[in-house]
């Protein structure tokens, strides 16, 4: 009888076998992911592997075939455009596709299907500000276009071409950590991923609410100083002196402008959840032959993000018989985004202007379904958002469109305030307004020459882009390119009454008055996320501007002649800080050196002396770093008690050039005490408040990296700690925002370029990353350190007639059915 | 010589199931090999238990020494194994084994209560 030992034992293999296929918590089914025939030793990738094939889509029209170098890098060789981006997408896929899948469900509020309730107000964001509405509009432009939608539809049949061909066991290792299966692409997910990088460039680029609850604190001349609209210092990127034409639209302020809007001191009592960072710059610059060793222009760009593994970019040339273009391709969208042709260079940074206003909206009753607009009640049109929850129940939630936009918060949702009386706020956006920024870029992948380049960009609208530009025939030039509101002077600084048309935009300003600059005398051309046009641009144009990069990159092409690679790839790497430079004379001349004691003086020193170069081992950039911060806090922290995020005060370049210029500046008191105190007394308390941060540092050493904290993260680990065996953390490299090299933490130049108009063209790029998403592969992170280092990768532009060239290591051949 | 056999047996199947059956099949051939070659409960389980340990951390360890370590390093860390890609090795085999020994005990005790 041993039918009572069977079923025990029985029950206890099923019991290990269900315990062992299970997801518990944030444990990976055990027995899943251990298989070394399906689980995570199958991403395990031989060094040698080979990644030569031969693949068969009915799909295709015509032969084409893709040569990998040995960095990964493929060389598509296509007869139709079609193909070709039929083969983008299935190269995205086959090694990104991880982080395009999640990239898009988070841009379209899905982020709980993966990471559970903990997302779930994320998502009501991102519904909210009306993500997936804009890419909807987005993709109807997209598909209005015959050419545009049969690309962008190759690009998708590419991306599920690859999906449906995948075996279970090829899925990337997120996958089977998370215990979730890849969804199936389409032009509306390639929509979502171009506004996902619209909200990171153009959403944190206004600080509305904040700016509304500086307004009840303030009055309008203490406005203007703390938050100034053109800093003293500023270099901008159309040189200054530059003659600008007569406004074509003269938008006029309504007449109750100061009466309603001005003077209303009341709170926007609303914030965002996830505000991309304003510090999400670049630097871009192009010189002329003039300048250069070669008599040939070079253009560089490197873009700053926030850096990830696997990276944001994926390096590739894509050529056609009629078209021949390489450089860095966004995963999850077709073409070439920042790179090179036969003919042009081009690289962009982002423009920091605002274009995202809110409007008070006021509902007839709790159902939201009609409100108040010019003098009758209108209906609104609602949308029920379904969130779906990993391991919770499905959210519902309604949000009311009007004729500015959704209304992002309401009694409902106030973002990351819980409490609040609920003032209904719905948000003016142009990135919700009918565009096909991927068809310009397409242009532009084929633009071969000024007129070209000008024509291509031109309907690019969001999110507005500094597009340098140099060609073969040795054109320099730079457009500030997107579709921007024509504004009143300080209109959209605040929340706007939304009960009439009044308020509105007017009018964006006309195409060519964008500014620009084309071939000047000086032989050089410059952004990095500066205001992009002095005090005598005729617009008011708010943003979150840099001001401290573009004034070093100014100087040093200024002094610069008889240009080399080199030498671009030294300003790329340059950690001097202009910014405290400025600063350490105000901060000399406020420290009252006979209260500080030996110790204090030490350090005092270091700063004195200090080369300004905020690398990696500086020790004068971590004093000047704390100070710093003690200073804002010392100054701010009493006048700004009502507004305690700190990234809503005015910037450090205005507090340096307030003191500069007003030595009885009225904030330098604190108005909580008794006490009048002075710049004096703020400076030397500061400095001492950092020298003991400083003195407690000082066991573990003050060299700057170590409270920079330079590293790189995987995409999926928010909080840069659950993955850190996926991510590079604790990098010996220097670096800040306001540094050209702009290292700051986990963000920074996420590809760094330079291409020499030279015959043939000389170019050299490197990111922080690999060409493989998988963690697994010799491929995940293999640029990283030459990154860190500031060494680049040659980048083979390669010829038809070199495919059978040494530099090929594998091929793969695609063919239609 | 049977107990060889079974080890052998429940390898080789092992790895066939594992060309076209979910990870679990290890399971269901281990349990077939011991229902069809009779031995007691104990030296059952074992060469269950090493049929799949072999095949599982035989198979790691052939990816991870083709992978330079690369990825088991990473993984190990993770879960948390301090990174050690012996271990991890060890791990995946010690699971599989442990399927296949309870699998192919199951597999002994139904043959055992057939002929009685």
């Amino acid at each position: 009888m041993r039918i009572a030992p069977f079923a025990i034992s029985a029950i206890l293999t099923g019991g290990l076998v269900f315990a062992l296929n299970k997801q518990w918590g944030a444990i990976p089914p055990m027995g899943k992911f251990l298989s070394p025939q399906q689980g995570f030793w199958q991403n395990a990738e031989p060094a040698s592997k080979s990644f030569d094939a031969e693949l068969k889509f009915p799909d295709l029209k015509g032969k084409a075939e893709v040569y990998f170098d040995e960095r990964l890098v493929p060389h598509v060789f296509a007869e139709k455009d079609e193909d070709l981006y039929f083969i983008q997408g299935y190269l995205h896929a086959k090694f990104r596709l991880f982080q395009i899948d999640l990239q898009t469900k988070a841009a379209a509020g899905r982020a709980s299907e993966i990471a559970g309730p903990k997302a779930i107000n994320f998502d009501k964001e991102q519904r909210r500000l009306g993500m997936v509405y804009a890419a909807e509009n987005a993709m109807k432009e997209i598909e209005k276009d015959e050419q545009s939608k049969a690309l962008f539809t190759a690009y998708t049949n590419g991306i599920n071409a690859y999906i449906s061909s995948m075996k279970e066991a090829d899925m990337p290792i997120e996958y089977k950590l998370l215990n979730i299966k890849p969804e199936k692409w389409s032009n509306l997910r390639t929509a979502l991923l171009l506004k996902m990088m619209a909200k990171m460039l153009s959403s944190g680029t206004e600080s509305d609410l904040a700016m509304t609850n500086a307004k009840a604190m303030f009055l309008p001349d203490e406005l203007k100083k703390l938050y100034p609209q053109v800093p003293d210092s500023l270099v901008p990127i159309v040189p200054k002196g530059t003659a600008f034409d007569q406004p074509g639209i003269k938008p006029i302020p309504p007449a109750t402008a100061d009466s309603i809007y001005f003077s209303r001191k009341d709170i926007a009592m609303a914030r965002e959840i996830d505000k991309p960072d304003p510090g999400n710059g670049s630097n871009n610059w192009v010189v002329a032959g003039s300048k250069t060793q070669s008599g040939v222009p070079i253009l560089c760009n490197d873009p700053h993000l926030e850096l990830s593994l696997p990276s944001i970019w994926y390096e590739m040339q894509l050529v056609t018989p009629t078209s021949n273009v390489y450089g860095v391709s966004l995963p999850g969208s077709p073409f070439v985004i920042i790179g090179f042709n036969d003919s042009i260079a081009w690289g962009v940074t982002n423009s920091q202007r605002d274009v995202k206003d809110y409007y008070e909206i006021k509902f007839k009753d709790k159902s939201k379904k009609e409100y108040w607009f010019n003098g009758a009640w209108t209906p609104t049109t609602q949308r029920v958002e379904e969130i779906k929850v990993k391991g919770g129940t499905t959210v519902f939630d309604t949000v009311s469109y009007t004729i500015f936009g959704p209304v992002m918060y309401d009694d409902s949702f106030q973002g990351a305030m819980n409490e609040g009386k609920g003032r209904n706020l719905a948000v003016r956006w142009t990135a919700h307004d009918p565009s096909n920024e991927g068809m310009a870029v397409y242009r532009l992948n084929r633009a071969k020459n000024y007129d070209e380049y000008v024509n291509a960009i031109k309907d690019f609208t969001c999110p507005g882009q500094n597009f340098v530009f140099a060609s073969k025939s040795g054109d320099i030039a730079i457009w500030q390119q997107g579709r921007f509101p024509a504004r009143w002077d300080r209109q959209g600084l605040y929340v706007m009454p939304g009960e009439d048309s009044s308020y509105m935009w007017q009018g964006f300003i006309p195409q060519p008055e964008n500014p620009h600059a084309k071939n000047p005398e000086r032989g050089f051309l410059q952004s990095a996320n500066q205001r992009p046009a002095d005090s005598t641009y005729p617009y008011f144009i708010p943003g979150s501007y840099i001001t401290p990069r573009g004034i070093t990159i100014e100087n040093r092409l200024a002094a610069m002649s008889g240009i080399t690679v080199n030498d671009m790839m030294a300003l790329h790497g340059n950690y001097f800080n202009t910014l405290a430079e400025d600063a350490r004379t105000v901060l000399l001349k406020y420290t009252k050196e006979g209260e500080l004691n030996t110790n204090e003086k030490k350090y005092l020193e270091l700063f004195r002396n200090w080369d300004l170069q905020a690398s990696a081992d500086s020790k004068g950039q971590t004093i000047y770093s704390l100070w710093r911060f003690a200073l804002e806090d010392t100054i701010w922290g009493d006048d700004f008690a009502g507004l305690p995020n700190k990234e809503d005060w005015p910037e450090t370049q205005t507090l340096f050039e307030y003191m500069l210029r007003d030595s009885a500046m009225k904030f330098a008191d604190d108005i909580r005490t008794p006490a009048k105190e002075t710049l004096y007394d703020m400076v030397t308390a500061a400095f001492k408040k950092a020298a003991s941060q400083l003195s407690e540092r000082e066991k573990t050493g003050l060299e700057w990296y170590r409270f920079n904290q330079p590293g790189v993260y995987h995409i999926m680990d928010k909080s840069k700690k659950d993955l850190l065996p996926f991510a590079r953390a604790g990098l010996h490299v220097g670096g800040w925002g306001d540094i050209v090299n702009a290292i700051k933490g986990s963000h920074g130049p996420s590809w760094r370029m330079i291409v020499q108009m030279s015959s043939p063209t000389e170019a050299y790029g490197v990111y922080p990353g690999g060409q493989s998403g998988n963690p697994g592969s010799r491929f995940y992170d293999n640029y990283l350190d030459q990154w860190a280092e500031g060494k680049y990768n040659k980048l083979w532009f390669m010829r038809d007639g070199d495919r059978t060239d040494k530099n090929v290591k594998w091929v793969m051949k695609f063919k239609g059915e | 010589m049977k107990f060889l056999t079974a080890i052998v047996l429940t390898a080789l199947l092992s790895f066939i199931s594992g060309l076209f059956l979910p990870w679990w099949g290890v399971a269901i051939v281990a349990l077939a090999i011991a229902a069809m070659i009779h031995q007691k409960p104990g030296k059952a389980f074992l060469s269950g238990f090493l049929g799949v340990f072999l095949l599982w951390a035989g198979l790691a360890w052939w990816i991870d020494m083709k992978n330079n370590s690369v990825l088991s390093h990473k993984v190990a860390a993770l879960l948390p194994l301090g990174g050690n890609s012996f271990a991890i090795i060890a791990v995946t085999g010690f699971i599989g084994g442990l399927v296949g020994g309870l699998a192919a005990l199951s597999g002994s005790f139904l043959r055992a209560s057939k002929t009685n």
